[in-house]
């Protein structure tokens, strides 16, 4: 097969003592910002990417991915010994992590944790080996039509998955992509939105949208709540690696579904949160143990975490094949492609074979290699929550100032980041979903310049879109998914005509 | 009111709902703004340039402004009555303790440069908030300001903000 011999050399890439030391840098640099409330994946890549920019780009992504796994695998620490989820995909975590942790089955629950995060990224890793390459060639093909067709459908998945409000989501998109309009316009040279102000001449820029809405905004909330660490303590002995790896294999359905449902959820962007819940209601409902679920049962830690890191690592699958980020810290990622002059999409699988293998083959290294770290030294990281949150909370916000500064050496963005955060806080508090935001943000004048370049090409005939099978099949699916709500409430109504009464 | 000291009530400050029609109301505030400057650049269909630059903006707006309107239609029938609270007043000035000292953080900056700005900021907060006293806030404070400087000054080369300070030691 092409794509073993390929991956293969991508390993023969990966596999140098440098990049190694880069993977054991960034997975512990992850843990600890998956661990501390206010950095997560997105704001934490974001931040650190600065540093990256003097490396040579397969090692800067090696390390920066890495930090991705961290973060994903730190998430669950939290979320199981301190009933704090670091990361909002570790909420589902939290159900039965954390009774396990109460009853002094800490160490299963986390050992059973880290597993499933294994395990789910590997199961997504070995499909974007596969599909990948195959999507890719494919997309080859693809006119500015057809990429509209598929950003469309990304937006539209938004709402025909998402939970909460349709319109809270739509009109947080919305703004993402008013923002992103922002500044010169990409095919005219016209000045939009600036009103006068140079500061705006380039437009906002997504990261520190990412540092301010996910770190300031949740430095707030985390005061707000008056954080105090009340934790169950880590000890892990290697017995229980070992007692919690011989109560798996009964598990193997849950994984599959949690695997499934985690890697749909990843490509198609509904993300790692949705994924969670969905993994963990998937196994309340099917497994043998569902009445127990909630009182800290194995099985409810497997489920969400297993889910969640399928769909976090499954988002790189579009965002390598198409330029479609499937999550906010596929976007940061996207982004740093692009500062190093790497354009992600189908021409990097044929112009970049080495740097894609060689991320691809670091994605099996960078797991095997978190899973390693993270059992041994949980110890170590449980112990930074053992700081006081009035020493974390201003060094935080320390750090996000130096990271939106860094961006540009720009004060602005750094006066942007705040006003990012109050806004951050409020829409997470209101249920206005913030992934749709940034990567309407990230995505929106590629979007437009798509739409725009399509309706040309057709002088203005929306039937552009329908032109083929392939770009038409997609934007009904895309229709169908942005309207899936509203024919969710009309169905519903209809079906329980009288007896409900009207809402 | 009596309380127990340390049984703090959290007293309601802000109500989910009025929140709800705050945030709402300035959506429809962007959108009017977006809609305002896409009529000035046009939203028309332009021969050989296709959609004009307006067009994209515009429409956006448009189903901005539409779901928002529905958003400020739901949160104003929401019944005012045992409403759900956004945030407390305890909760609202820890809030402010981060926030307020941030905004005097990001504004001294560019007097005295990033790294004095963080010291006094994290010490300050330390201080005042989280009661430690004044030589570990120091110790703690100062050697993040060190460790950040050599990072990104020595090590990474990305210069940062700089004061009256910094100059001082020749940077």
């Amino acid at each position: 097969m092409e794509e073993i011999s390929a991956l293969l050399g991508g390993f023969a890439v990966a596999i140098t003592p440098y990049n190694m030391m880069l993977m054991v840098v960034g997975i512990v640099l992850g843990v600890i910002i998956g661990v501390l409330p206010g950095l997560g994946g997105a704001n934490g890549v974001a931040i650190l990417l600065p540093l990256t920019f003097s490396m040579e780009p397969t090692s800067a992504i090696i390390m920066l991915s890495s930090i991705y796994w961290g973060a994903l695998f730190g998430g669950a620490i939290t979320a199981i010994l301190f009933n704090i989820p670091g990361e909002p995909w570790s909420v589902a975590t939290t159900f039965d992590g954390h009774p396990m942790a109460m009853r002094g089955k800490a160490d299963e629950a986390l050992v059973g944790a880290f597993t499933s995060s294994f395990v789910g990224a590997i199961f997504a890793v070995i499909l974007i080996t596969f599909l990948a390459p195959m999507i890719a060639k494919f997309a080859l093909r693809f006119g500015p039509a057809e990429f509209f067709a598929v950003q469309f459908l990304t937006f539209a998945s938004f709402l025909g998955m998402g939970r909460g409000s349709p319109f809270k989501t739509l009109a947080s998109m919305c703004l993402g992509f008013a923002l992103a309009s922002v500044g010169l316009d990409g095919v005219t040279g016209t000045l939009r939105l600036t009103f006068g102000h140079e500061e705006l001449l380039n437009g906002f820029k997504f990261l520190v949208a990412v540092i301010g809405l996910f770190g300031i905004g949740e430095i707030l909330s985390s005061m707000e709540e008056g954080l105090s660490f009340r934790g169950a303590h880590a000890k892990l002995k290697m017995d229980a690696v070992i007692r919690t790896w011989r109560q798996l294999p009964r598990m193997t359905f849950t994984f599959l579904r949690s695997c499934i449902v985690g890697c749909w959820m990843g490509i198609t962007p509904g993300g790692a949160t949705p994924a969670s819940f969905m993994g963990y209601g998937l196994a309340k409902r099917f497994s043998k143990n569902g009445r127990n679920f909630g009182k800290g049962e194995l099985e409810g830690v497997v489920a969400p975490e297993t889910a969640a890191h399928a769909a976090g690592t499954s988002a790189l699958l579009p965002m390598l094949t198409l330029g479609i980020p499937g999550s906010p810290t596929a976007a940061v990622l996207l982004g740093g492609l692009l500062i190093w002059g790497l354009q992600p999409g189908p021409l990097m699988f044929v112009e970049q074979k080495e740097f894609v293998w060689g991320l691809i083959a670091s994605m099996y290294m960078g797991n095997l290699v978190g899973l390693v770290l993270v059992l041994t030294c949980v110890p170590f990281f449980a112990a930074i929550l053992r700081v006081p949150f009035s020493i974390i909370a201003p060094v935080i916000v320390v750090i996000c100032a130096i990271g939106a500064y860094t961006v540009n050496n720009a004060m602005f963005d750094v006066w942007m980041m705040l006003v990012f955060g109050v806004m951050g806080y409020l829409f997470t508090k209101l249920g206005y979903p913030l992934p749709p935001l940034v990567l309407a943000l990230v995505l929106g004048d590629q979007a437009e310049s798509s739409f725009r370049q399509a309706m040309l090409s057709s002088q203005g005939d929306v039937t552009v879109f329908w032109s083929n099978w392939l770009c038409g099949g997609i934007m009904t699916l895309g229709l169908v998914l942005a309207f899936w709500p509203l024919v969710q409430t009309v169905l519903e109504k209809w079906r329980g005509g009288a007896v409900a009464t009207p809402a | 009111m009596s309380h127990a000291p340390e049984v703090q009530e959290e007293r309601p400050l802000v109500s989910t709902r009025a929140a709800d029609i705050a945030v709402a109301l300035l959506f429809l505030v962007a959108s009017a703004v977006v809609i305002a400057d896409s009529m000035r650049l046009g939203f028309n269909w332009r021969p050989n340039e296709g959609p004009a630059p307006g067009y994209f903006p515009f429409y956006i707006a448009v189903v901005m402004a539409l779901a928002s309107a529905v958003n400020l239609a739901r949160a104003v029938a929401l019944p005012p009555e045992g409403e759900a609270t956004l945030t407390t007043r305890p909760g609202f000035m820890r809030m402010m303790a981060i926030f307020i000292p941030a905004v005097v953080y990001v504004a001294a900056t560019t007097w005295i440069g990033i790294y004095v700005a963080s010291a006094i900021y994290i010490a300050g907060f330390m201080i005042f908030f989280g009661r430690f006293a004044l030589w570990k806030a120091a110790g703690v404070s100062l050697s993040i300001a060190a460790i950040a400087f050599m990072m990104f000054e020595v090590w990474f080369l990305v210069p940062l903000p700089k004061g009256p300070l910094e100059a001082a030691i020749g940077y």
